[in-house]
């Protein structure tokens, strides 16, 4: 019996984290991630959580010691945001090459400069390829329901690989919302214990971690970590279905709103897919047939899934929310476009870097989005391919 | 553990390559490292005993009787630390 709540995105991510009650919490603050370790360290002083909690000075050291932690054998988590997560730029490596399921909250925000503290994806679009897997939430709702997912998935035998919960500082971190949660017996269930099969504390079986792999062998290693992205899929559709079971709760790779009958149609991730799902209302309620195919598993990638979901469609525009800066268009943009042209699908799909910096996302926007697709339906001309939202030009 | 080498499929090697034994780190010759080497001219050696201990690897091995013997070069790196201390000039470094 699910319990209601109404808490901030940072709350139910401390909230969940106490419920999964992990041996190791290692974390620095940082805006907006900062509430996670202050509520979470509140939890440790007060006895309800059996955590040893690791005030460190730096992310750097945060990682490090959540991967000391977790190749010791115990469970470790962390919380962080933007530059946070660009300091543990070389460890983040570490961990998922040392196949540590460490499991993080990435609360996103822009990485600077010039300096800014709100919300963008520029710091998770950061580590899109060091092999972590990647799950984002609309709300607080799903960064909590990701985050009791989470260590199911990291910790299974066939993935082996870190994790982090991806939400919108502010928009969601700071934003109290509604929220439904299990009881603390209910998830310790769910959650189970970890049972590393090699540990560095065990005395009967004396191990090396992370010894010099060079030309002979760190090839394999690295196809190994993909093949283990790749089992993560299947891995994260079965603890999908085991939490649905449990709580009623759906969650794919992706959720698709009014996709199915849809001629045109918005990609994007995070809390930005509230924002379309409250215009596709509107503009379905004038006869517009609009959708959303809303990312919630951006590392494994679904490609083929993303390319068959969005083959009917007439037009698609991909919503980044960080700039690439490569002439070539966002990161989420790239990989629909590859899903879709490695499956022979051929959709006019234009890309919109928007909300950078915190900039608000308003409904309007969205809606002219939906405008434009419209257009190229009519005229059949994609016109520039990379264009902006929200952005203040003197011309377009 | 099975033994892994440079012929050893993917799916055959540890993750991470962790290793799930110990004392394994002789196995792993770093002798090709070397550009100098040093030669140890046993007539002018007094067994003084000040070498051994510098070698920041196990290349110069002692005896039962306590004595040094020759290099195994297995595992020297040619740091010359050994020659740097020999106050009797037994240890000369040389071009590999």
């Amino acid at each position: 019996m699910s319990i209601r709540e109404r808490l901030s995105g940072n709350e139910a991510t401390a909230i969940a984290m106490k419920q999964i009650n992990p041996d190791v919490v290692a974390a620095f603050p940082i805006t907006p991630s900062t509430e996670i370790p202050q509520y979470f360290s509140t939890f440790v002083s007060n006895g309800e959580v059996d955590t040893e909690f690791v005030a460190v000075e730096s992310e750097h050291s945060a990682m490090s010691a959540t991967i000391g932690a977790e190749a010791a054998g115990a469970r470790a988590m962390t919380a962080t945001s933007a530059n946070g997560l660009s300091l543990m730029w070389e460890m983040i490596y570490i961990a998922s090459s040392l196949r540590l399921p460490i499991v993080m909250a990435l609360v996103n925000r822009a990485v600077s400069g010039p300096l800014n503290i709100h919300n963008d994806h520029s710091d998770a679009m950061g580590v899109r390829d060091t092999g972590w897997i990647m799950l984002f939430s609309e709300n607080n709702q799903e960064a909590y329901d990701n985050m009791l997912m989470a260590h199911k998935i990291a910790e299974n035998k066939k993935v082996l690989l870190p994790l982090m919960v991806c939400q919108d500082g502010f928009i969601t971190s700071h934003s109290i919302e509604n929220i439904q949660l299990e009881s603390d017996e209910e998830v310790k269930k769910f959650v189970g214990s970890y049972k590393p099969e090699h540990y560095l504390l065990n005395d009967k079986e004396p191990i090396a971690v992370g010894p010099l792999d060079l030309q002979a062998y760190l090839f394999e290693h690295k196809a190994q970590q993909a093949e283990a992205m790749r089992n993560a899929k299947q891995v994260i559709k079965e603890v999908a279905e085991e939490f649905e079971k449990w709580t009623g709760r759906k969650y794919e790779f992706f959720e698709k709103y009014m996709l199915d009958d849809a001629e045109i149609a918005i990609v994007c991730m995070n809390s930005t897919a509230g924002t379309a799902k409250a215009v596709i209302n509107d503009l379905r309620a004038k006869g517009v047939k609009a959708g959303l195919l809303k990312i919630r598993m951006f590392r494994p990638f679904p490609v083929e899934e993303v390319a068959e979901a969005l083959s009917n469609l007439k037009a698609v525009a991909i919503l980044d929310k960080a700039d690439s800066l490569n002439g070539a268009g966002g990161a989420l943009f790239e990989d629909v476009t590859s899903s879709m042209y490695v499956n022979k699908k051929q959709v006019p799909m234009v890309n919109y870097v928007y909300g950078i910096g915190g900039r608000d996302t308003t409904e309007a926007q969205i809606e002219s989005v939906y405008s434009d697709l419209q257009k190229i339906v009519e005229t059949g001309d994609i016109g520039n391919p990379y264009r902006y939202l929200g952005l203040r030009k003197e011309r377009n | 553990m099975t033994d892994i080498n440079t012929k050893t499929p993917m799916e055959k090697m540890t993750i991470g390559g962790d290793i799930y034994c110990a004392g394994n780190a002789r196995e792993f010759k770093t002798g090709d490292w070397r550009s100098m080497k040093p030669v140890w001219i046993e007539e002018k050696c007094k067994q003084c005993g000040l070498c051994f201990p510098v070698c920041p690897d196990n290349s110069i091995p002692v005896g039962e009787d306590f004595k040094r013997k020759d290099y195994n070069y297995d595992y020297c790196k040619g740091c010359g630390v050994c020659a740097k201390v020999c106050p009797f000039k037994a240890i000369e470094m040389q071009e590999v």
